[in-house]
């Protein structure tokens, strides 16, 4: 049952095959079963959780129909879920509890979904391992001497484990996409305004976004489905209608036109990864894609861009967290002393080097030089993803550069940045793209396959037909879930 | 350009940072700063700067009220608190 | 130009220091005015919580005003309107594209630790202020923009003396203020003198009020000003090194801060000294500005966008009906109580600064055709019975018209002012039309010499005793003889053809 998809989840509790609570109580079995060697949760809500699974059962036997029914849902810990702690992963937010749900949370609650825990996340969603978290490690289901990868490496690793059936990711800069590749799942980041941001803790308010996080392809757009649109919280959402996802859902690939970007060329990857991608363009082609060649001159640039635009962000989110309201408080002789050792001590290093390079961009002197360039080129790099739109339907590349690496294989912080080169400049632009599994490597002398993932980005508000693509693809590659992880049965045994 | 002066930047972000940290924080965001230095390759002068990928405009809200928060929720959270106050360390400049 | 210029007085009324005047000095003033004005709205800037001054604290907060995390700001739309109906009252000018940018710095009563504001791309830009002076001539002063930004929470400081920040060993927040729509109007540095900045700040006032932009109550906070004021020598066109003054919280306090920092720098100029430019606190209590220790931090305020929140664009044709909603301005209604009705300039003030008077007035005034008439009873008896009653004049029973007929039966002397007063005061509470109750009940006014003979015959004969003071000189005993023939003749004698009458038996060689 722990690792039926979201959709076969609902379909059997509003059938009453099964109910909510006996789901949520499989799902917390897995997770004490597995979750000692995975990591991937920071703190379980069993009251909150059994309490909605009772309302849901409730809900059922009174003959409503809820699309999520009972479907156990693991949600990042950057975003609130009132009475529970919520952290950001940080020491700074340790201890807080939100006294208010994030309208995409409520959402999927309120479409039947049961809250089983929050997950771990690189600190405040700044990071591409998940070990930037303050308050707990994550490993890679597939092997945990590797990263799950980040920001959401616990709700990536959560539904890889089947220790959760859906999760909440948010995706700055391939905070969904690049674990999702890692982990072996399909990760999802819509565009820019279409899923409410409030009540997701801010990283790069222009940038942040919600996604799911799901087994299927099927299931990301039925959580989509349920998220996606206004909400009068957010002034930054779309006011625009959600074309339902999920009835897009399609098998073949006929009459697609599939960009393949210039300036990606494989031939900068290991051999292996290459060949997995290469055989990823194949089974696009043989489902009856065309295929294109486009250019995006300007994605190079991506990484630099997005290392001004989301500090400068950043160092003004979070300067609230400075002990007076509400988290961790270091009591100095005086307010400006407690500010810097509250801050000091709350935070850890690599977000400590985002506000400082965040401050630096925008102070007095260096703002149109840094600040104000690096919005010119987002709109630069938005205008090369314009004009390679009208050639292609949808732009398919890897996920990222290699497979999940090592713990502290990454020392050096900006090659640690350039792993989301292939997911920032799609976040620059605000499209939707996602990341769907589309092979397995094993590297030398490992016997543990890892997961890649393809990621497929569609032009803004193309989320129907960006899902559609990815499902035809999934179905016709069976990827997915071609692999039981092969070493789970050992995590079972490493508790 | 790595000219970045670590301790003024840390005090306008209110960070308290060691000496040993001022000089690792500063060679790790000078290595940044070279990398985003390539943006100046780009022919960036004839073009708008974009603060928001959608463009949107006049979203607002109506004036209608919508019930506060309990005073006690919000004080409960508080590191310090004096009756219905939220009680902070001594001020030392004044607003100007 | 005032006549002012140049020179300071401390006006009587001020306070109750000895008057002071000072010769007009080499120094020319030089001011210019930051007003930050609380909008009048149900609700906060960026959320639904109450915007209401004097509620339990910390009672009127929710995730977005606190600044908790994840929560977001949409920005009420009627504050927006209310700004940029205010700068259309002053003429300035609405750019199709205005924006919200961050202010970035920390302070413990700002609970994001940046302040939702506008950089370079206010909601309004220039527009003037005209405003009159006491002497009847007309002044002005230059808008340079009026923006948009929200409110900090307040801090009172405990453990140092009368809750000063300076000597206090920590603070109270209260945070129902954060998030207050505050509009900041900021002026060009036209202002030459105490009294135009009064002037200036009451016109502001009095449009701000008359449009329902604001409450304007300094003494609640929804209105507060900082004056940046310079000198120089006349003739020179550079500005001197300014100071910026605060913390007044009042008209009069901000004419005596002004009053002591003209002083202040004049006596600096005057020694051969500089003046340094910095921010100084007005001092209440003891009459003086001091300097105001500023944050440690250094001013980098990082402005930037605000990611979370969309442009405001406004069409031609939202300008257009914002614009026609404005009605008549109070500074237009002062042009025509001066000019046109050659009132006085305090008079014309009382009255478009009373609540509904101007209104009222129009009406009074345009049926009787007589403004000073009808302004004398306005301001005086009708004024007086509203303040005792606590009933706005519009409401009582005195409507216009019967006001306009008391005004025609003054005039004529078809009433003496006694019969006038006595009427107001009861048709004020029973209504009903002066002229029917004067014709009804005989009130006319006795101005037939014959009739007034007789009266005063008859208080010649009683008062013998004060007729002879008088023929011995003690001529001051003549009010108390009219008084005699006023009460003898049941308050309708015409109290001028009453003294005249007894002039000429009292005088008249026997």
């Amino acid at each position: 049952m722990a690792d039926r998809s979201a959709a076969e989840v609902a379909r059997a509790v509003n059938a009453r095959e099964t109910s909510a609570v006996e789901t949520l109580e499989a799902a917390y079995a897995r997770i004490a079963e597995r979750d000692g060697a995975i990591g991937a949760y920071l703190a379980l809500t069993q009251d909150l959780a059994r309490a909605r699974a009772e309302r849901v059962d409730a809900a059922v036997r009174e003959g409503k129909r809820l699309p999520l029914a009972g479907v156990p849902l693991a949600v990042k810990d950057n975003m609130c879920l009132e009475g529970t702690p919520t952290t950001c992963a940080s020491k700074i937010l340790d201890g807080w509890i939100a006294p208010y749900t994030a309208t995409a949370v409520q959402r999927l609650i309120d479409a039947g979904a049961v809250p089983l825990g929050k997950t771990n996340l690189d600190e405040f969603a700044m990071g591409s391992s998940c070990e930037n978290s303050a308050l707990g490690k994550t490993a890679n289901p597939w092997d945990r001497s590797r990263v799950p990868g980040g920001s959401s490496g616990g709700s990536v690793a959560a539904v890889a484990a089947g220790e959760a059936t859906l999760a909440l990711g948010s995706d700055t800069g391939g905070s969904i996409r690049e674990p999702a590749a890692f982990c072996g799942v399909v990760g999802f980041k819509p565009t820019y305004g279409r899923v409410s941001r409030y009540g997701l803790i801010a990283f790069a308010s222009s940038l942040d976004q919600i996604g799911p996080i799901a087994q299927t392809v099927e299931d990301a757009a039925l959580a989509y489905d349920l998220m996606a649109g206004k909400d009068p919280l957010d002034a930054t959402t779309v006011d625009r209608e959600v074309e339902p996802a999920a009835a897009g859902l399609r098998d073949d690939l006929r009459g697609v036109r599939v960009g393949i970007v210039k300036e990606f060329g494989l031939d900068k990857l290991e051999p292996d990864v290459r060949a997995c991608y290469e055989q990823a363009y194949d089974d696009l082609r043989k489902l009856g894609a065309e295929f294109v060649e486009v250019g995006l001159p300007t994605a190079d640039y991506g990484v630099a861009t997005y290392y001004l635009i989301a500090p400068a962000e950043c160092s003004s989110n979070l300067a609230r967290f400075d002990g007076m309201r509400y988290g961790l408080r270091v009591e100095g002789p005086d307010v400006g002393a407690t500010y810097e050792a509250t801050r000091a001590a709350g935070f850890g290093d690599e977000v400590k080097r985002r506000i400082l390079i965040g401050t630096y961009a925008l102070s007095s002197g260096y703002y149109d030089a840094y600040y104000v360039r690096a919005q010119k080129a987002r709109t630069l790099i938005a205008a090369d993803f314009a004009k390679a739109f009208e050639a292609c339907d949808v732009i398919a590349c890897p996920a990222a550069a290699s497979p999940a690496f090592a713990f502290n294989a990454k020392a050096d912080p900006v090659s640690m940045y350039l792993m989301d080169y292939y997911t920032i400049p799609m976040s620059l632009a605000g499209l939707p793209s996602l990341s769907v599994p589309c092979g397995y490597v094993t590297p030398a002398g490992s016997d543990k396959p890892l997961p890649l993932g393809l990621e497929l980005s569609a032009p803004l508000f193309a989320e129907r037909a960006l899902l559609g693509i990815a499902h035809a693809y999934e179905r016709g590659t069976g990827h997915a879930r071609a692999k039981q992880i092969p070493t789970l049965a050992d995590a079972v045994s490493a508790r | 350009m790595s000219d970045i002066d670590v301790a003024y930047v840390a005090k306008l972000a209110r960070l308290a940072l060691t000496p040993a940290e001022i000089e690792r924080f500063g060679a790790q965001l000078g290595a940044l700063l070279e990398h985003v230095g390539a943006l100046a390759e780009l022919p960036t002068a004839d073009v708008a700067a974009t603060a928001q990928v959608i463009a949107q405009s006049n979203v607002t809200r109506e004036d209608l009220a919508v019930p506060s928060l309990d005073r006690e929720t919000v004080l409960a959270q508080a590191p310090s608190r004096e009756g219905p106050y939220f009680r902070v360390p001594r001020i030392i400049g004044e607003e100007a | 130009m005032s006549p002012m210029d140049g020179a300071y007085t401390r006006a009587s009324t001020m306070d109750a220091a000895p008057r002071v005047t000072v010769a007009a000095t080499a120094y020319e003033v030089v001011m210019g005015i930051e007003c930050h004005v609380e909008l009048k709205t149900q609700t906060k800037m960026f959320c639904g919580c109450l915007n209401a001054f004097g509620a339990e604290p910390n009672t009127n907060v929710c995730p977005i005003c606190l600044g908790l995390p994840g929560a977001l700001p949409v920005p009420n739309r009627a504050a927006i309107e209310l700004l940029v109906k205010a700068g259309l009252a002053f003429g300035a000018e609405v750019p199709a594209f205005s924006k919200f940018d961050r202010k970035n710095y920390f302070y413990p009563d700002m609970p994001k630790d940046y302040q939702i504001s506008q950089y370079d791309m206010p909601l309004t830009v220039g527009g003037i202020v005209h405003f009159w002076r006491d002497d009847g001539s007309r002044g002005s002063c230059r808008l340079t923009r009026i923006h948009l930004e929200e409110d900090t929470g307040k801090s009172s400081h405990a453990g140092s003396r009368d809750g000063r920040i300076a000597g206090s060993t920590y603070s109270l927040v209260d945070f129902n203020r954060a998030g207050v729509p505050l509009m900041e109007c900021v002026s060009e540095p036209d202002i030459r003198s105490r009294e135009d900045a009064v002037a200036y700040l009451e016109a502001l006032k009095r449009t701000f009020v008359a449009l329902g932009v604001s409450d304007v109550k300094m003494e609640e906070g929804s209105l507060r000003c900082d004056v940046n004021l310079s000198l120089r020598p006349y003739g020179q066109t550079e500005y001197g090194t300014k100071t910026e003054i605060k913390n007044m919280n009042s008209f009069n306090s901000v004419a005596r801060a002004i009053e002591s920092e003209i002083a202040r720098q004049t006596s600096i100029l005057e020694s051969g000294g500089r003046v340094v430019q910095e921010t100084r606190g007005w001092d209440e209590a003891a009459g003086a500005t001091h300097p105001m220790r500023s944050k440690e931090q250094a001013h980098d305020y990082r402005y930037f966008p605000d990611p979370d929140l969309t442009p405001v664009e406004f069409a031609p044709s939202d300008v257009a009906r914002l614009r026609q909603a404005l009605g008549a301005l109070p500074d237009a209604h002062l042009e025509r109580l001066i000019v046109m009705d050659k009132l006085r300039v305090e008079q014309a003030r009382q009255i478009v600064d009373g609540p509904g008077l101007f209104e009222y007035y129009a009406a009074a005034a345009g049926i009787s055709g007589k403004p000073q008439a009808t302004v004398n009873f306005l301001l005086g008896d009708l004024s007086r019975l509203a303040n005792e009653t606590d009933t706005p004049v519009f409401s009582s029973g005195v409507t216009p018209e019967a006001l306009a007929e008391l005004v025609g039966l003054s005039d004529a002397q078809t009433i003496n002012s006694k019969t006038a007063k006595d009427l107001i005061a009861r048709i004020w509470v029973e209504g009903g039309s002066p002229g029917a109750i004067v014709a009804a009940e005989g009130l006319g006014q006795l101005s037939d010499a014959g009739a007034i003979d007789a009266v005063v015959s008859e208080v010649l004969a009683g008062n013998a005793k004060t007729v002879d003071d008088y023929r011995a000189g003690k001529t001051k005993v003549m009010g108390f003889l009219v008084g005699q023939v006023m009460k003898a003749s049941g308050g309708k004698a015409n109290p001028t053809l009453a003294e005249a009458r007894l002039r000429e038996r009292l005088d008249a060689p026997r």
